[in-house]
């Protein structure tokens, strides 16, 4: 066996020795995984129905059919209650917002519908700040089922026919309209009134008078991951964002090591043999990205066999990043003991580092959650490309050309961190 | 064998070495006796590479000792005042590794090995790790761990701290056993008994630089006779040699038996050395 051989080897067996630090390091990032991955969705599973609260003042038969479509929609889960109610409701985050219909909402939006200059009623919406993007959920919702509710209305029953009749009358005395305009509507609400007619006749067909208007389109919901069977799974994030978190702290541990060995004996022996320093330190290397090397596969073998993560991707670019990454975590833990000065201090400055890179490279939240010029200036930072790598190979299923840059990009960091180790790494405190 | 020359260290404005020099040849130990802070250590780092000299210069059999990896490095025996094991890694595994790193392979690794642990009588004990050992143990293993690439030159820095003397003595019979195969052995301490002992010459230095060197023998001769104030005498002191003393201006303050202590302990705990079992 060759020096470096004998080295690292030294490196591996002192490493995994330790069971209990090993078993902690690989047990945190596994643990903190499935936290943040049954958080933030679990496993594959259908979207949840948003909690929803509903007051109904009017109480017409309009208000009543848009309430009865809302509750029947299963983006929703609806709840009846009094307006006060509703409001604490929406204040300690039980439902994301409420709706209040005010009274005589049946009427006035029957009678809007056809009148520019008629009185629109007010809908109020009560939400939770912190939930704002449910906002825009509740109001296209609650803008299909109300168009459906009144014109519904309009175009049937008794409302329907006394809202024609007034409007046929306003139109008649309104002297803004000029003779044409107001030819083509008197005939527009004589066809109205003849399908209302019909309508209400006893066994006439369902036509468009029972029916109200209803969404031109209908939406087939469909998710865009890997494709196949498979559907998103919240874990395959979380294990590649904790296992970089860990991974480098492994890095940061075997660098801090290596400041606490300058200051024994053993290093004077190490430094007495006939090795050089390019060697010694280029064995720290190789045994580092071994053992990082071990711990990815530790922690996906975990994520496989009990959350359900997959590698739907290319197996070699998930190799590759893993090398990569391991590699990288490596040359840092190096980088930091060149730059650093006493252990103490630089294992404190390394972790604090590493919670930022972490941070911003995706590893808490996906860098999509990330306003864009975050998204675009976290593009140099190294956690991210692992991080993306790994998404890219395993959820996303993307083939090996997604790895690549990854790869690169990591490889060309690592040298980097190498070579400014060599150079700057002293060899006594 | 090995020849220092007139050697130099400052940190800062502290001259840890000012002007240390001595030869050592094959077959002999030479001792460094000083107290603490003495410049031994330094002096020794400076010997093996470890410590670039500000001035002097290191060599062995005529080939300069630098920082670098030099074939001359794998001449050099170095046991550090510190004990310096991988304490999780088993006796035989810190061997093999610190001959590894001299390019000591296969067959010659394996009885190297051996033979180092059979010496300093760890050949028990060699599977197991030296975070169970004692510390008498733990000095022997550190030696051991600097013989298995066969050095000619052997540095030892005070290798017998904090051992009973038990271990001491067996390490004394391996140093001496060393020195019988013609190792070049400097051996620094600050233990006069230690090197009257085991030095066939003794360099003495204080303040980073020689006071004195030569012989066990011509040391002594540097003392004035009117200083000597001790006394062996055979047979029993009495009452009648006592008035005698003290008619001459003489005070006995302290009447010994025959042998030292030391003889005395061994004589009640036995030779037998105090491994773990
Ligand atoms: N790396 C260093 N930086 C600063 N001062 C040092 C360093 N190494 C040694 N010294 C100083 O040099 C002097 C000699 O130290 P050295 O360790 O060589 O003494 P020593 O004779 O081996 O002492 P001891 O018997 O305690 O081992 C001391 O004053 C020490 O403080
Ligand atoms: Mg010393």
């Amino acid at each position: 066996m060759n020096a470096l051989a004998a080295l690292v080897q030294k490196d591996l067996i002192l490493y995994f020795s330790n069971r209990r630090a090993i078993l902690i390091t690989l047990a945190a990032p596994i643990l903190i995984a499935a936290f943040f991955g049954a958080v933030l969705g679990g496993p594959p599973k259908k979207p949840a129905r948003v909690p929803v609260a509903v007051v109904d003042l009017d109480a017409s038969s309009v208000s009543k059919s848009m309430v009865a479509a809302m509750k029947a929609d299963t983006a929703f889960a609806l709840e009846e209650s009094s307006e006060p109610e509703a409001t604490a409701r929406v204040r300690e985050g039980k439902v994301r917002a409420a709706v209040a219909i005010p009274k005589g909402f049946g009427d006035e939006a029957t009678r809007a519908l056809f009148r520019a200059d008629a009185k629109r009623p007010q809908v109020t919406i009560y939400y939770d700040p912190s939930q704002a993007v449910t906002l825009a959920l509740v109001k296209g919702l609650l803008t299909e089922h109300a168009m459906k509710a009144v014109s519904q209305a309009a175009f049937s029953g008794e409302t329907g026919m006394k809202v024609i009749a007034d409007s046929r009358a306003a139109l008649k005395t309104s002297p803004a309209i000029d003779e044409g305009e107001r030819k083509d509507l008197l005939s527009l609400f004589d066809s109205l009134e003849r399908v209302q007619s019909r309508g209400a006749a006893p066994g006439a067909s369902r036509g468009l008078g029972s029916q109200g208007f209803s969404m031109p389109f209908e939406t087939r919901d469909s998710e865009v991951t890997s494709g196949g069977d498979r559907k998103y799974n919240a874990y395959a994030h979380s294990f590649a964002g904790m296992g970089v978190q860990f991974i480098l702290f492994m890095g940061i541990e075997l660098g801090v090591g290596l400041l606490l060995m300058r200051r024994v004996g053993l290093w004077k022996r190490l430094r007495a043999a006939p090795v050089s320093r390019t060697l010694l330190l280029g064995s720290r290397i190789v045994s580092g990205t071994l053992i990082a090397l071990l711990l990815v596969a530790g922690i996906y073998a975990a994520a496989i066999a009990v959350f359900g993560v997959r590698i739907e991707g290319s197996v070699i670019g998930f190799i590759g990043v893993a090398i990569a990454f391991a590699l990288l975590a490596s040359t840092f833990g190096l980088l930091i003991a060149a730059l650093g000065r006493t252990p103490e201090a630089t294992r404190g400055i390394a972790i604090l580092a590493t919670l930022l890179l972490v941070m911003l490279g995706g590893a808490w939240v996906p860098t999509f959650v990330f306003p864009e010029w975050l998204q675009s200036a976290t593009l140099v930072v190294p956690t991210r490309w692992a991080i993306d790598g790994l998404d890219a190979m395993t959820w996303r299923g993307l083939g090996i050309d997604a790895a690549v840059f990854p790869i690169g990009a990591m490889l060309a960091c690592s040298a980097v961190f190498a070579w400014i180790s060599m150079r700057r790494f002293d060899w006594e405190e | 064998m090995l020849q220092a020359t007139d050697l130099r260290k400052s940190y800062g404005a502290n001259a840890a070495v000012a002007g240390v020099s001595l030869t050592v040849n094959p077959g002999e130990i030479v001792g460094v006796l000083g107290p603490n802070g003495a410049g031994k250590s330094t002096t020794i780092s400076m010997m093996c590479g470890l410590v670039r000299p500000d001035a002097g210069t290191v060599t062995i059999a005529g080939d300069a000792v630098g920082e670098d990896a030099s074939a001359v490095k794998r001449r050099i025996g170095l046991v550090p005042q510190e004990i310096s094991l991988y304490e999780d890694l088993s006796a035989i595994g810190n061997l093999e590794l610190f001959g590894a790193l001299y390019a000591i392979t296969g067959s010659v690794l394996h009885e190297r090995v051996h033979a180092a642990l059979e010496l300093v009588g760890l050949a028990d004990h060699a599977r197991l790790k030296p975070a169970t050992f004692s510390g008498g143990m733990k000095r022997r293993l550190n030696i051991a761990c600097a013989l298995v690439h066969d050095p000619d030159v052997l540095l030892l820095d005070e290798p017998t701290v904090g051992v009973d003397p038990q271990s001491r003595n067996a390490i004394f019979a391996n140093i001496e056993s060393l020195r019988s195969r013609g190792k070049a052995i400097v051996y620094t301490t600050h233990y006069m008994e230690e090197a009257e002992r085991l030095c066939d010459r003794i360099v003495i230095v204080d303040h980073g630089r020689v006071v004195a060197s030569g012989t066990k023998e011509s040391l002594r001769r540097i003392l004035p006779a009117t200083q000597v104030r001790r006394a062996e005498v055979e047979g029993p002191i009495d009452d009648e040699v006592l008035a005698f003393l003290a008619a001459h201006g003489l005070v006995v303050r302290e009447a010994e038996a025959r042998g030292s202590l030391e003889d005395v302990f061994l004589h009640l705990t036995g030779k037998q050395l105090r491994d773990a079992p």
